[in-house]
């Protein structure tokens, strides 16, 4: 668990996050309405055939502070309501009688309570959750209109001008990663930041994230940050047994972790 | 809220209108099972029904779209479900499940049966009342015997082609839950099947307790023979559909798989008064009992012979409590599916609103628009002939 030290280096880097995305927030916000604005190919020069995306999260290395959630609900317009995430941050304290709570009070943004009972704390540790970008995602599969759909470079996403809001999507997904958007009416989710890696830029929540847990990338190409983290890491993914194929990739993951 | 839930979870996606819905459907696949019943299987003492059965099925069948439409977040874009579907969806073959079974089954096959009919009140009315039927008749007024007994085979083997149909509509509506692996309370082979047994035992129920009322509000004795036979198959439907919910609940015990836990605690906690009190002893065991007891399902003449005004009470009470039954059992697989958390940590509350578009008063607005709906249906296409109130009679 952080101590207060930790905390305060928390709160250190939530404030520089915080003034960065003040300055940069309409800079990133223009180029947002940029990139809907075009095809969702993107840029010229972009060539989705080209790329083959996912994402590595070291559990080791994330201190749960938040800063990925933030810039992402920033990023992405995220409604601001403590039930609407791309991305959350969930605290996992397993105990040594063999109980496990669970706990992500507003995703993580406004920082974690200390653990009851601490002469009981077995281990503790933060898990990033958001959308796995399956390979095979039940939630295009269920979609009557085919509005949630699987881009060339491997991104799962919804058009917005096209989804009729019946939410089976939402039901099918097994992470609880997408939800109803309370204005647009529409399922929405991570879109790994679709309109930065057309740009070349990787996810909002990988730039912001101050320890590195999130390492973003190509699944398929060797060298890539994203090859060398599958390569030397023993990694899992999130409910397996379902066939999902997921491309949120898990080095240090607990069993616990659903 | 109780454990941990992913927090995209706080927000329950499908509400009371979604319950709604598989209410409604099976009603539909219900009445027009039973109404196949004489018609196929040649079961002559339900043949008061018969009519009443399929008016019964068209008017919760026009109905049951409707909170689906009222729930989509733009229902404006619904119809990209016949435009654009996407193979691989169960939801998308919705469009064309529903469009076969209300053009091809149900509306022929009235026609069909009610042709000679409406030729004949065309020729007896007067007014608007006159050019109504007539319209009605589509043109055909051909009352040969040659035409009318094409009529007669035509709708035999629409009712053939119907009980697949009506076993389609709402099987399916099983599968689109039965199908999705994310959710370990709806996951399951059985679920369509589960579903289309229960159709089977709400729609003999509707259609007993609309056969009592409309026969009382007219003043006409109640066919007993009529009647007996529906109570034996209800009570027949209801042992079948109990059983396959017995072996659902026996064989997930039996594999206590990873999510066994959080769904006992569902069960426990949650669905105590819609599962355990509502949907097995209010709908399933007492009405069990009680048809077991006093119709010819076991027994001819039934085990204890009570006077045919008991046993219609007994039929009557029998047939709402199994209506409740079949509602919660609804809410259970739709709700219920709804209330623990896919991290399989922790479990949700529903609550449900009063007003709004997916509140009480619409869904109770929505629960009452098939019998207006039916009330007309029978005004225009009255079900009761001369050939019935003679064989009540006799």
């Amino acid at each position: 668990m952080p101590d207060q030290g930790g905390m305060d280096r928390r709160a250190f880097v939530g404030d520089l996050v915080a003034a960065c995305l003040a300055a940069g927030g309409p800079v990133l916000l223009g180029v947002v309405r940029v990139a809907e604005g075009q095809a969702a190919e993107g840029d010229p020069g972009y060539n989705a055939a080209d790329h083959y995306y996912g994402m590595g999260i070291d559990v080791a290395k994330c201190i749960g502070c938040a800063r990925c959630v933030a810039a992402c609900k920033v990023e992405n317009d995220v409604p601001p309501e403590p039930t609407y995430f791309n991305t959350w941050i969930e605290r996992y304290v397993l105990r040594t009688d063999g109980d496990v709570d669970v706990d992500s009070p507003n995703g993580g943004l406004d920082g974690f309570p200390a653990p009851r009972d601490e002469q009981t704390i077995l281990r503790s540790f933060f898990v990033p959750k958001l959308c796995n970008h399956c390979a095979n995602p039940p939630c295009v599969q269920v979609c009557p209109v085919g509005a949630t759909f699987i881009t060339r470079d491997g991104v799962v996403l919804v058009d917005e001008q096209y989804c009729i809001g019946c939410r089976y999507c939402i039901q099918a997904c097994p992470y609880g990663a997408r939800y109803m958007h309370p204005e647009k009416h529409v399922a929405a989710k991570c879109t790994f930041c679709y309109h930065r890696l057309v740009k070349g830029l990787v996810p909002a929540c990988v730039e912001v994230c101050p320890t590195g847990a999130r390492v973003f990338g190509e699944v398929e190409k060797q060298p890539t940050p994203l090859a060398r983290f599958l390569r030397f890491n023993d990694i899992q993914v999130l409910k397996p047994n379902l066939n999902t194929k997921p491309k949120a990739y898990y080095a240090n993951l607990d069993g616990e972790v659903r | 809220m109780q454990g941990y839930i992913y927090p995209n979870e706080f927000e329950l996606q499908w509400s009371l209108l979604i319950v709604l819905y598989p209410y409604l459907t099976g009603l539909v696949a219900g009445a027009f099972i039973l109404a196949s019943l004489e018609r196929v299987f040649n079961v002559r003492e339900v043949q008061p029904t018969y009519r009443l059965a399929l008016l019964t099925a068209l008017a919760f069948l026009i109905v049951a779209p409707l909170p689906l439409q009222a729930h989509l977040g733009h229902p404006g874009r619904s119809f990209e479900i016949f435009m654009t579907p996407n193979r691989t969806s169960a939801m998308a073959m919705f469009g064309f499940v529903y469009a076969w079974y209300l053009m091809v089954v149900l509306l022929l096959e009235i026609w069909f049966d009610y042709r000679k009919d409406i030729v004949q009140w065309a020729r007896q009315a007067t007014g608007w009342r006159r050019w109504m039927y007539y319209a009605l008749t589509l043109g055909a007024t051909d009352l040969s015997e040659r035409s009318v007994s094409f009529d007669e085979s035509a709708g035999r083997w629409l009712t053939i082609i119907g009980i697949p149909s009506a076993f389609l509509l709402h099987g399916y509506v099983g599968f689109i839950f039965g199908s999705i692996k994310a959710n370990p309370w709806w996951s399951s082979v059985l679920m369509p099947v589960v579903f289309l047994f229960s159709a089977i035992v709400s729609g003999i129920a509707l259609v007993l307790v609309l056969y009592m009322l409309t026969t009382m509000f007219r003043w006409q004795k109640i066919d007993m023979t009529c009647l007996d036979k529906l109570g034996q198959f209800l009570f027949y439907a209801l042992i079948v559909d109990a059983s396959l919910e017995s072996l659902d609940f026996i064989h997930r015990l039996y594999e206590a798989e990873e999510s066994i836990d959080i769904l006992s605690q569902l069960v426990q906690n949650r669905l105590f008064l819609s599962l355990i009190i509502l949907q097995l002893l209010l709908g399933t065991l007492i009405p069990l009992i009680m048809l077991g007891v006093t119709s010819p399902a076991l027994r001819k003449g039934g085990f204890a012979r009570v006077s045919p005004e008991l046993r219609q009470l007994i039929y009557l009470v029998s047939a709402v409590l199994i209506q409740i039954g079949i509602f919660s059992i609804r809410w259970n697989v739709v709700i219920g599916g709804q209330l623990f958390s896919k991290s399989l940590r922790g479990l949700t509350v529903y609550k449900v609103e009063l007003l709004g578009i997916e509140g009480l008063l619409t869904t109770l607005g929505l629960l009452v628009l098939p019998f207006i709906i039916l009330w007309v249906l029978v005004k225009v296409l009255p079900p009761w002939t001369e050939k019935a109130a003679t064989s009540q009679a006799a």
